[in-house]
């Protein structure tokens, strides 16, 4: 006994080290990958950069035949499609969570959940045949059946096509709902089980106690909302196969309109030209700084409200034990 | 531990959405190595193992290409050619890098791409194709038939209403309906665009001047579908839409589509001996680079909205082995390979022109 110990420690001695090393090369895989990206982006796009400098971020037109590029009307597509896809898929991947965590009962808990996971494994261009083929005629019924009054306001004008931001925005939210109600319900179900008893335990009601629960894990369920949001901002095949690829600035839901990403999957195969391609290059250089911002902005959110977490409102166990 | 953990998880998420959306905007690096000038040996073989002969460039003719390697390899296996359909504009970059051995392309390279080139290279026509404008106007007693310029004039957002006085001057005694006129054109760049509105652009100067000829262009009305499926499907989806599809994908999908008028001013709805006819009709002005645009085509059976395919060589290349195989090949295409194109919707090649083609791959050197 007292001889194999040290043994066994001298086996870890090398161990330890090669496996350290072996994660810590994996680890900066992910740092080189993302520093050769913006590299290969800002090389790439250099010609377009110094043609347009910062008007690229404002401009409207995109015109290949003239020569002249403005990410404008992409930017905006991306950011409006996402958005509107995020308001109507939190609310409902939350409650599939929520229910699959705490209200479920046990024969259905499996099936369900492994439905939910299965709808994030569908390729996306099966939900854009889908979109293009079923839900774009449901939207044109449901725009054309818009009262008249509605139909003058600036978010429900222009003609009823069925392909436009209202039809992406549902597409988006049907492909973001698994990934955010998945990552939600883990982190549900990671919140402590004494959270639960020392609530109920206080005399909470179920409604309570689940809000204890949510409000314990909100961290985290930011998280998965962004996650599905970060799905959304990226998202090509399906979106561009709905959104009826016009590139304009509107906040209308019935009007076609365009993505950054689906510009690149667009246009790119037939660029042969330097600058027009450059300026698709530049499309995708937005696209990563935006996303860089966005992330920026969440893990800033998820801190601010990971420091915030001692506040007597949350009942941590040991508040909750103490009262 | 628990709050660690689940704070963890939120780090790691963050962490995953910055790596998996990074990876979207990544785009496929196109070989930037300094091309090396053919005929001073500086490219050590142009593409993938010794016999093998690549080449890339447009998705149209795909199709009858693929059954072309593969019917000649079986008379010549020693032959081996793989070609990518990633797009014309790639294949025109790609020949010009030197990363493939031929390129193909739906529009003639322009004078600027082929100063860029590190070479001379030929143009060779291979078959042709057509567009045809589809639309979906419910309760027509009889087919629609356009003229370029009321084309033109929709898809510039002149021309509204399907009861306009310009569509019912075109189609006497059809009964028009006052529904709103959807405009859908293709989003991706695409040979199928390029030919539509260079014939738009040669027939109305109004649409030359506000839109102009590109495989994608700056459309002031209407949606964007993507590939000749996501135009059907907006048109077909849409009561009152307008579209344009490839002449194969309407023939091969039964979709019903319009007779446009020609020069000659006789109505005609596309077919292959139609579209073959716009190019004899033209064979006469042929340029000695066969870069020729024949759309609005001369002559009273030529569809007006035809276009080669063409595929694109060096004329000097550093391999003389692959130049030889590839000029025999391309000789068996044009002729014996012809046979090959209408059991696939593509129109044959004219005899004037295979004859003029005959003499051009006589100039690529072989040895």
């Amino acid at each position: 006994m007292a001889e194999a110990r040290p043994a066994r420690r001298r086996r870890a001695g090398w161990a330890d080290p090669l496996f350290r090393g072996g994660t810590a090369v994996v680890a900066a895989l992910v740092i080189a990958t993302v520093l050769g990206v913006l590299v290969v982006l800002l090389k790439d796009s250099m010609l377009s950069v110094r043609k347009f400098g910062f008007s690229f971020w404002s401009t409207r037109t995109w015109d290949p035949v003239a020569g002249e590029f403005g990410a404008l009307p992409f930017i905006w597509g991306t950011l409006y499609s996402s958005v509107l896809a995020l308001l109507l898929a939190t609310p409902v991947a939350l409650g599939i969570a929520i229910f699959l965590a705490e209200l479920c009962p046990g024969w259905l808990r499996q099936p369900l959940a492994f439905l939910t996971e299965l709808l994030a494994a569908i390729p996306s261009i099966v939900y854009g045949l889908w979109g293009i083929f079923v839900l774009a005629p449901a939207v044109r019924v449901l725009e054309v059946h818009t009262p008249e009054i509605l139909r003058r306001t600036a978010l429900f004008s222009g003609p009823p096509l069925g392909v436009g931001m209202l039809a992406a925005a549902l597409v988006l939210a049907v492909m973001v709902i698994p990934f955010t109600a998945t990552v939600a319900r883990e982190i549900l179900k990671a919140v402590p089980v004494a959270q639960r008893e020392a609530a109920y335990a206080l005399g909470a009601t179920r409604w309570e106690a689940i809000r204890l629960a949510v409000h314990y894990g909100r961290v985290g369920i930011t998280g998965a909302v962004m996650l599905g949001f970060g799905r959304a901002l990226g998202e090509t095949m399906a979106v561009t196969m709905v959104i009826g690829n016009n590139p304009q600035v509107s906040l209308s839901l019935f009007a076609p309109q365009h993505t950054m990403a689906a510009v690149i999957a667009n246009e790119f195969t037939e660029a042969a030209d330097a600058l027009y391609l450059n300026a698709l290059v530049e499309i995708g250089l937005v696209l990563f700084i935006i996303t860089v911002v966005i992330n920026g902005l969440s893990r800033l959110l998820i801190w601010r409200m990971g420091r915030t977490k001692a506040r007597p409102m949350v009942a941590t166990p040991e508040v909750a034990l103490a009262a | 531990m628990t709050p660690v953990k689940v704070r963890a998880l939120g780090a790691l998420i963050a962490a995953a959405l910055l790596f998996g959306c990074g990876g979207s905007g990544e785009p496929p690096a196109a070989g930037q190595s300094s091309p090396a000038l053919p005929g001073q040996g500086g490219a050590p073989s142009l593409g993938g193992d010794a016999g093998q002969i690549n080449g890339a460039g447009a998705t149209f003719p795909n199709p009858i290409y693929s059954k072309w390697f593969s019917e000649y390899s079986k008379s010549h296996p020693d032959v081996r050619i793989n070609y990518q359909p990633i797009g014309s504009g790639g294949g025109i970059r790609q020949l010009t890098n030197q990363t493939v051995f031929f390129g193909a392309s739906d529009g003639p390279m322009t004078d600027e791409q082929l100063k860029t080139a590190p070479g001379p290279i030929l143009h060779l026509p291979t078959v042709l194709g057509g567009v045809v404008p589809v639309y979906n106007v419910p309760g027509l007693s009889a087919d629609l038939k356009f003229s370029g310029p009321l084309l033109a004039d929709i898809y510039l957002g002149k021309v509204k209403k399907w009861n306009d006085a310009a569509i019912a001057k075109e189609n006497p005694g059809v009964k028009l309906p006052a529904t709103d006129i959807a405009v859908a054109h293709r989003s991706d760049g695409s040979g199928t665009t390029y030919i539509f509105v260079d014939y738009l652009s040669k027939v109305s100067p109004e649409f030359k001047d506000k839109v102009g000829v590109a495989t994608s262009v700056n459309w002031p009305v209407g949606v964007g579908g993507k590939g000749n499926e996501g135009v059907a499907g907006v048109v077909k989806q849409t009561p009152g839409a307008i579209g344009y599809v490839e002449l194969i994908y309407a023939l091969q999908n039964n979709i019903a589509y319009g007779a446009v008028k020609n020069k000659a001013g006789s109505y005609l709805k596309a077919s292959l001996d139609s579209v073959t006819a716009a190019a004899a009709a033209s064979s006469a002005s042929m340029p000695a680079d066969f870069r020729v645009s024949i759309t609005d085509a001369e002559g009273k059976d030529a569809y007006p909205i035809a276009s080669y395919t063409w595929i694109l060589l060096y004329q000097n290349p550093p391999d003389k082995e692959k130049s030889r195989r590839m000029v025999e090949f391309m000789r068996w295409a044009i002729t014996d390979g012809q046979a090959f194109t209408k059991e696939l919707g593509y129109a044959p090649l004219p005899g004037a022109v295979v004859k003029l083609e005959q003499d051009a791959l006589g100039k690529i050197q072989v040895q």
